[in-house]
């Protein structure tokens, strides 16, 4: 063994001199290749591009829930144009609805936590000094910067931003003058979204490789954390997806500025076609836009996943239930989500068998989600359950992503999506299951890797102020837009006072704007105790969760290169927490196999008997299970 | 690795020894990535083809009203038009389109010119293959030799398409407007084949820049010839998407 780390060493003796340079300002924090520093970058601008997404949903909330009473405030902070008398401008409202969908979808919950963690886990957990291209991956921050400053930009301009819903579907959008938003805005939104689509591609080229090329002696694919395997699919997603929008929005440009109708049918005003040139087909490019926009729901969703595996089972101290399964489950998600499209086009018209097709694959994604949600159950059960903010925000992860899932199989069903389509029943699905998941599942990777990116430890206290104040308000923010929507209240409306059958809803609109407000000054403090905690947090040890991960291994400082001497060599896979071969209660990677030990490893087909265990609180629940049956002896 | 006859790249040289499951370096794994990833946008175009060109009916068959032909007269496109073969209500027959040829004018030559065109990419990548087998022997001279005239190829493609497309525009096309018939047949030409000679230029590009450091030496004294099998790599998606273009636009 000690034959193998001098090989080691050797090997790559010459390859880890990128900590001798001399660093000055630039190239730390600016122009930096390093992909702590980076992923740090991507937090940050997703943290600031976070809060604009939430001030804004504030600003149309405060619209929804009071639509005719004024707010002065508005006007000196809007100005007269965008919030006359107070009074959100409706165009705006429109403006504001879009560019929120765009930022938390793209830019929060792709670059701000796809970007963050890919950055900072995938070379630190398969034992890499850095990305494959650091370069590269310092064009996939900057190209990303560049996206999110166009897309801020485009708010300010004159006519006011992209205003036809983040979907940005044709005609509106095809159509330079067909409201005010769909001329210079919309065009900002397509500059953002193709340099949003170089940044992605940049740096899924770069994870995919770094996973598959870097890994660290020993570590082989089944030995990878299932936050790398999520981090891996999720690049595999965006690689294939990504350009099909891009695909779709050449043609698009195509159409707004060159004079083609690719997605351009019949406009007649007055009897007579509108359009100088007609023919295409609008529906075309939903079919693009949905071939990436559904594996999107992905990307954002098993990142979150994944950091979720990881962190139950550090905490819960018990092997991750299921590890195969969990591989097998995000394989299939990744895999399905391709062909899924359609379920958010019941409604154009498309053939029914078509959209019985859409349908069945839909409804079996559930099959894979539920594996997930099971094994994260049963790995809580009976664990020695560490509460930790990251462990609470993971844990609240779970609980929107069954509540969340569970309107997704209403929607899956065509009959059922017909009647709901459009509605704030979808709205309060989709923030469950994607929104509120995924964020806490970032939240929850926030928490746990601030002693890795930062060297210190958030502030426990305000940790689960933070939570308790978020998940509650969440839950009271989405939770009656279900009734509502079962209702048939249509989503991105300005106002309903002029539609009096919606008027009995007024005050639960009222109640999920106050639960909206709470949540945000929840997140002040996140953000203060972020930010301050970057300064004054107190110190963190090298390993503060007892973790076995390899990231955990690298000293506590910022190097360049990750490990000061040799890459540690893996000889394990990363669960084996509570092992009964051992005194402590975790065993990190890099401890080699005593050669008689016992695997606790893929715990279904070798359950730990709980004689075996030092601690009775930790049983496997297979384990368990088969004493339950009566098939297996106490 | 070092041993091996074949100068590549070491792959367990950059990191401490884990195996690449492909057994390739990084930097080539990128390229296949990348190339995966471009092969969608390409994907994602030619399906948009086909979602607008079978909203329209099929050609209708011609051979009753057109007369074998060798002469292309001046009036072709009105007489065409005039018997119905071009018209706005269904898809032009592409042997009808492309049919001219540089320096043999009036003369009916459906499709010769694209042939040219093919038969020069595909023998530029023949000679891309030469290019990187030399890479393998170490050959800096036949590798500067072939990258030479894979260039040559990649630029005298581009010329070719640069005539056609003058072609076609002095003929009346426009992104929206179609003398041969429906407009979205122009629109979607001068897309797909213009996105494509993107590549193809992005790709003469590379290659220029890989023969320079070929020629400086840059390669040998690295020891392995690998950028040119990654350009090479690049060289033959570029062509392999233009036998998918060249299909869907002029044989169907």
């Amino acid at each position: 063994m000690s034959q193998t780390a001098t090989h080691n060493a050797n090997a790559h003796g010459h390859d880890d001199h990128g900590h001798h340079h001399k660093e000055n300002f630039f190239t730390k924090y600016v122009f930096s290749q390093d992909h702590k520093m980076i992923s740090k970058q991507f937090l940050i601008t997703g943290i600031i591009m976070g809060c604009l997404g939430m001030i804004m949903s504030i600003l149309f909330r405060l619209q929804l829930a009071w639509p005719d009473s004024s707010f002065p405030i508005l006007e000196t902070l809007l100005g007269s144009k965008w919030a006359p008398g107070g009074k959100l401008d409706a165009s705006f409202y429109m403006g504001l609805v879009t560019i929120h969908g765009t930022i938390m979808v793209f830019f929060v919950l792709t670059a701000g936590l796809s970007g963050t963690f890919s950055n900072l886990l995938i070379p630190l957990q398969v034992g890499a000094r850095d990305m494959a291209s650091p370069f590269m991956n310092m064009l996939s921050y900057w190209f990303f910067l560049a996206s999110s400053v166009v897309l801020t930009i485009s708010v300010f301009i004159e006519s006011g931003p992209a205003s036809g819903g983040w979907t940005i579907y044709p005609p509106l959008s095809a159509l330079p003058k067909a409201m005010p938003g769909s001329g210079a805005g919309m065009t900002l939104w397509l500059v953002a979204m193709v340099l949003f689509i170089g940044s992605a591609l940049l740096g899924g080229i770069n994870y995919i490789t770094t996973v598959l090329n870097m890994r660290t002696k020993g570590m082989s694919m089944n030995r990878m954390p299932l936050t790398i395997w999520a981090f891996f699919f999720t690049a595999i997603l965006g690689l294939l997806s990504f350009p099909v929008l891009l695909g779709g929005s050449l043609l698009l440009i195509f159409d707004r500025s060159f004079g083609t109708s690719f997605y351009l049918s019949d406009i007649f005003l007055n009897g007579e076609g509108a359009l100088a040139n007609s023919g295409g087909s609008p529906i075309l490019f939903q079919h693009l836009f949905w071939f990436l926009g559904h594996p999107e729901v992905y990307i954002i969703i098993l990142p979150a996943l994944g950091i979720t595996s990881e962190i139950i089972a550090v905490n819960a101290r018990k092997p991750i239930f299921g590890y195969t399964a969990m591989v097998i489950s995000i394989i299939g998600i990744a895999f399905l989500s391709f062909i899924v499209w359609g379920h958010h086009m019941f409604v154009t018209g498309m053939n029914p068998l078509l959209g019985l097709v859409f349908m069945v694959f839909t409804l079996i994604i559930a099959v894979p989600s539920a594996v997930k949600t099971f094994n994260y159950l049963a790995t809580l059960w009976r664990g020695n359950i560490q509460f930790t903010p990251g462990m609470m925000f993971a844990i609240g992860l779970v609980s929107f992503f069954i509540s969340g899932g569970l309107t997704g199989i209403f929607l899956g069903n065509a009959a059922i999506d017909i009647q709901l389509h459009d509605t704030y029943f979808v709205v309060a699905h989709f923030h469950l299951v994607m929104g509120c998941a995924a964020i806490f599942g970032m939240m929850a990777g926030i928490y746990h890797w601030y002693p890795r990116l930062y060297g210190r430890t958030m502030n426990k206290t305000l940790g689960y102020m933070h939570f308790w104040l978020t998940f509650i308000s969440a839950y009271m923010v989405f939770f009656p837009m279900h009734f509502i929507g079962l209702a048939g209240v249509p989503r991105r409306y300005y106002q309903f006072s002029v539609l009096p059958e919606f008027g009995v809803w007024d005050d639960v609109n009222v109640l999920i704007t106050m639960a909206a407000i709470l949540g945000a000054a929840a997140q002040l403090l996140f953000l203060y105790n972020f930010f301050s905690s970057i300064f004054f947090g107190k110190k963190s040890e090298q390993n503060p969760w007892k973790a076995n991960t390899l990231e955990w291994t690298a000293p506590v400082e910022r190097i360049h290169g990750n490990w000061p001497g040799a890459i540690p060599t893996v000889y394990r896979w990363p669960y084996d927490y509570s092992h009964p071969d051992y005194e402590d209660d975790f065993v990190l990677q890099t401890v080699p196999d005593k050669g008689n030990e016992e695997s606790i490893a893929h715990s279904q087909t070798a359950p730990v008997t709980p004689e075996k265990t030092n601690s009775p609180e930790v049983v496997h629940f297979s384990a368990l299970l088969l004493r339950w049956l009566g098939l297996r002896n106490a | 690795m070092s041993t091996d006859s074949s100068a590549t790249v070491s792959t367990t040289r950059t990191w401490s020894g884990g195996r690449s499951p492909f057994d390739v370096s990084y930097g080539k794994l990128m390229m296949w990535i990348f190339l995966l990833s471009d092969a969608f946008t390409f994907s994602s175009l030619l399906v948009g083809y086909g979602a607008v060109r079978f909203s329209y009916p099929a050609p209708e068959p011609l051979v009753e009203k057109i007369a074998p032909m060798s002469h292309v007269s001046h009036e072709f496109v009105d007489e065409m038009q005039h018997i119905g073969a071009f018209s706005e209500k269904h898809w032009p027959s592409p042997d009808l389109v492309f049919n001219h040829f540089p320096f043999l004018h009036g003369i009916h030559l459906p499709l010769m010119f694209v042939s040219l065109m093919t038969f020069i990419l595909i023998f530029s990548s023949v000679t891309m293959v030469l290019a990187v087998e030399a890479g393998h022997r170490m050959d800096k001279k036949k590798v500067g030799v072939y990258m030479f005239y894979t260039i040559l190829g990649g630029l005298a493609f581009l010329g070719c398409q640069a005539w056609e497309w003058t072609q076609f525009i002095t003929e009346g096309a426009t992104l929206s407007h179609n003398p041969f018939g429906p407009a979205h047949f122009a629109a979607l030409f001068f897309m797909v084949t213009g996105f494509h000679g993107f590549h193809v230029f992005s790709g003469v590009v590379l290659n220029v820049i890989a023969y320079i450091s070929a020629k400086n030496g840059v390669y040998e004294k690295r020891g392995h010839y690998e950028m040119i099998e990654k350009v090479g790599l690049y060289w033959h998606f570029v062509d392999l998407v233009w036998v998918f273009v060249f299909t869907f636009f002029y044989l169907i």
